[in-house]
């Protein structure tokens, strides 16, 4: 059985063989195509296995950050999410502790397994948001966090020696969490997601989403993306970042449809028709947290850890953090050229 | 996995995170995955049969003579599809390794070659705007060395190019055609290779044993190496069943028969279980190495005199810094340069200048002295005009006095003229 078309001889001989003295790598041809299924069983697909188990090893990084004003319901969420108590809930701010003067940053990581998986989870909290009387430039401390991060990966990279494997402490999901007024997004908000939306992965979610009809759901979830299109805010899944057919329609209906997510978030469990669920009790009723016909949890809950995790990591590693080694690199006058062949290659010339 | 001071926290249901390493290799077959294979060996010890054989297609290519001046390389992509996974799979071959008389230089064309594919994976990464999750990977994941098969021992030229290439890239050695060896001589063969690797300090690539579910597998492959294979892609009928083999009137050596070759052993270890880790050893040492001594050549520490870490990002300023300041240097220098000139020309032109004015002065002075010389003639031709007028005057008040003498007759000549103004006089 023969491969694919075969290349002019003299055209293979000549593009082919490397002279002995040190140039550019060999380009390879257009590759030929071969269907190896026809030819009996070789064993390549058992690199998808070979790949699964070293990454089963190495385990995962996943760091996400909640932005919101305070009792919205943040740590209950990420709790509910994680179904573990990864966040401290901030209940105690009347009594003991003070409702900080600016916008701090706490994060904690912890460790979770499943399925043999382990990933170690870090969630960044942001107390103080949205808090104060004057609330201008609030972002600015997370937006400094969040490039600190960056930074942090960008020095380790560069260095000669490098680690084998670079602590990843970037942020990968930023959940902000919107007021059900109602109406419509806030000034906050949007100055918030507008400056943010460029540096990181922003899922917009309506907090605390029992206190709106269906109707009024659906509304206010259609004003909210309205204003966000208006405003140019591109919330994740980013338009520009589907990468084939496939995945702008899959990610098309999730932007014009789903987002945000109206969720409601609990741990506590309550017996419902015999089973036991997580919900909120009410003397009207309880409210079922996983059931997709009281609130949208569970949307978000598999969109961000059972469909999209991995995609959150790649468009954080190689889009945002990309965006800021360039822009970081080109103010610093770039990296000098390697061998003169990199003068022609202006972008990484001096 | 390091914790780092993080607690293990106890979920209480189903979160979902355990499709993670799913979401992460359907990410990777939707990718593609590319893997590169150097086989290095002399003519003839049937490189390309192995790899046709190894993955069941004919690949183009023609036999290579063996009257080549020095060696090359030489290189081809393919596109493998199985199931659903798509892989990039590039051969490069040596063409006329061992041929030479002198063979001294023959491991150098090798080590370049590696060398640039490092050298394009780090320029690709040191770019302000890159692409590397784009990046088509040109860099050799294992290297199949073809050991000739006399029975005796390993070549110079094999210890000399498996010394050089032992640090660059994943060499898994294979003894060729080993159908021309018998069973016990291929014992004692691998022995002797063996023993002469580790004499010399040649390290070949250990298939990993720190994972439980290969450990076994890995550790008994390990202590096969190196492969005693064959390459065959005709089939015979067997039995009554078509398999790869090549027929001797003696008898027929069965490629995938483990009796009688290493073969599958091969295929084993180098598709069906190391692939990934292969790449990863490129990746994560030998790219490492490269990459550490290149930046290092160019100067860069990690570290100052006083170890304080150094940023690459500093160090990179400093030498911009550096290569600024003599930019400027040399631009200094040019700028005296034609200061320089420019003064010199202006004291030129001066002196032209100069010499200009002084020839005026003198054609003017010249000018003046021949105005000079012409009115002093004037003033002797008019001296001379003027002592005759004065000649002129007393000759005619002589001529008039005399006149007067013989003047009454001069008064009646007087008279009547003014009588008879017709009558002349003398």
């Amino acid at each position: 059985l023969c491969a694919g078309p075969v290349e002019n001889k003299n055209e293979a001989a000549m593009s082919e063989l490397v002279p002995e003295s040190r140039q550019k790598p060999v380009v390879p041809m257009k590759p030929v195509g071969i269907n190896a299924n026809l030819l009996g069983y070789i064993g390549i697909d058992t690199i998808i296995e070979q790949m699964r188990k070293k990454t089963m090893k190495t385990g995962f990084d996943f760091n996400i950050m909640v932005v919101g004003q305070s009792g919205l319901g943040k740590s209950t969420l990420v709790n509910t999410l994680f179904k573990s108590q990864v966040s401290r809930k901030s209940s105690g701010w009347n009594r003991e502790e003070k409702i900080p003067k600016t916008v701090e940053i706490k994060a904690i990581g912890h460790v979770i397994e499943e399925g043999g998986v382990k990933m170690k989870l870090t969630v960044i909290d942001t107390p103080g948001f949205g808090d104060q009387i004057n609330n201008e430039n609030c972002w600015e401390p997370i937006e400094k966090y969040i490039n600190e991060q960056y930074e942090k990966f960008l020095k380790e990279e560069v260095n000669i020696a490098r680690k084998k494997r670079i602590p990843d402490t970037r942020v990968h999901c930023c959940l902000y969490f919107i007021s059900p007024t109602g109406h419509s997004l806030r000034p906050l908000d949007l100055e918030f997601m507008k400056h943010l939306s460029k540096v990181v992965n922003i899922i917009p979610v309506i907090a605390k989403a029992d206190t709106m009809t269906l109707e009024e759901k659906t509304e206010f979830k259609q004003r909210v993306r309205k204003e966000l299109e208006v405003n140019g805010i591109e919330f994740y899944p980013q338009k520009e970042f589907d990468e084939d057919l496939e995945d702008k329609t899959e990610n098309d209906k999730i932007r014009q449809e789903s987002m945000p997510f109206a969720v409601v978030g609990s741990d506590k469990e309550y017996q419902v028709n015999g089973k036991r669920v997580l919900g909120r009790k009410t003397p009207w009723g309880i409210i079922e947290v996983e059931n997709l016909t009281h609130c949208e949890f569970a949307l978000l809950r598999d969109f961000v850890i059972r469909t999209h995790l991995q995609d959150l990591k790649e468009v954080t590693h190689n889009i945002h953090y990309e965006t800021y080694r360039a822009k970081r690199l080109n103010d610093n006058g770039g990296l000098p050229p390697m061998t003169s062949e990199t003068e022609e290659n202006h972008e990484s010339n001096l | 996995m390091e914790g780092e001071g993080c607690r293990t926290v106890p979920l209480s249901g189903h979160v979902g995170f355990d499709s993670l390493p799913d979401q992460l290799v359907n990410k990777s077959v939707n990718h593609g995955f590319c893997f590169n294979i150097l086989c290095v060996g002399e003519t003839g010890l049937g490189k390309s049969t192995l790899m046709d054989t190894l993955f069941n297609t004919k690949f183009e290519g023609d036999p290579a003579s063996h009257s080549q001046p020095g060696v090359q390389l030489k290189s081809s992509t393919y596109d493998l599809q199985e199931s659903n996974v798509n892989l990039k799979l590039t051969i490069v071959s040596t063409v006329g390794f061992g041929d030479q008389i002198n063979k001294e230089d023959s491991y150098k064309p090798i080590v370049e070659f590696i060398d640039a594919q490092f050298e394009a994976y780090l320029q690709e990464e040191l770019k302000i705007k890159r692409v590397l999750h784009n990046y088509h990977d040109t860099r050799i994941h294992a290297c199949l060395y073809f050991i000739a098969p006399t029975g005796h021992s390993l070549k110079s030229l094999d210890l000399v190019t498996m010394k050089k290439l032992d640090s660059k890239v994943n060499i898994i050695p294979i003894i060729a055609k080993s159908d021309a060896i018998s069973k016990s001589e291929l014992t004692k063969f691998k022995i002797k290779i063996t023993s002469e690797l580790v004499s010399n300090g040649v390290q070949i690539y250990q298939f990993p044993t720190d994972d439980e579910s290969v450990a076994e597998i890995n550790g008994t492959m390990n202590a096969h190496l190196p492969f005693a294979v064959i390459g065959s892609t005709e089939e015979m009928k067997i039995g009554n069943k078509m398999m790869k083999a090549r027929q001797y009137p003696w008898g027929t050596v069965q490629v995938e028969n483990e009796a009688h070759c290493d073969f599958v052993k091969l295929r084993e270890m180098l598709i069906r279980v190391n692939m990934e880790d292969l790449r990863e050893q490129t990746h994560t040492r030998h790219y490492e190495l490269y990459r550490r001594c290149k930046l290092e050549e160019m100067g860069f520490k990690d570290t100052d005199p006083d170890s304080k870490p150094f940023s690459l990002q500093e160090t990179y300023e400093a030498k911009r810094n550096e290569f600024l300041g003599e930019l400027q240097k040399k631009e200094e220098a040019m700028r005296q340069m034609f200061v320089q000139r420019v003064k010199e020309k202006e004291a030129e032109l001066k002196e032209a200048e100069k010499e200009l004015h002084e020839k005026f002065d003198r054609l003017k002075k010249l000018h003046q002295d021949e105005k000079k010389k012409l009115e002093d003639k004037k003033k002797s031709l008019d001296d001379e005009v003027n002592a005759f007028k004065q000649r002129k005057t007393a000759a005619e008040l002589l001529q008039s006095q005399a006149q007067q003498a013989g003047g009454s007759q001069t008064l009646k000549r007087d008279k009547e003229r003014k009588n008879n103004p017709w009558l002349c006089t003398e």
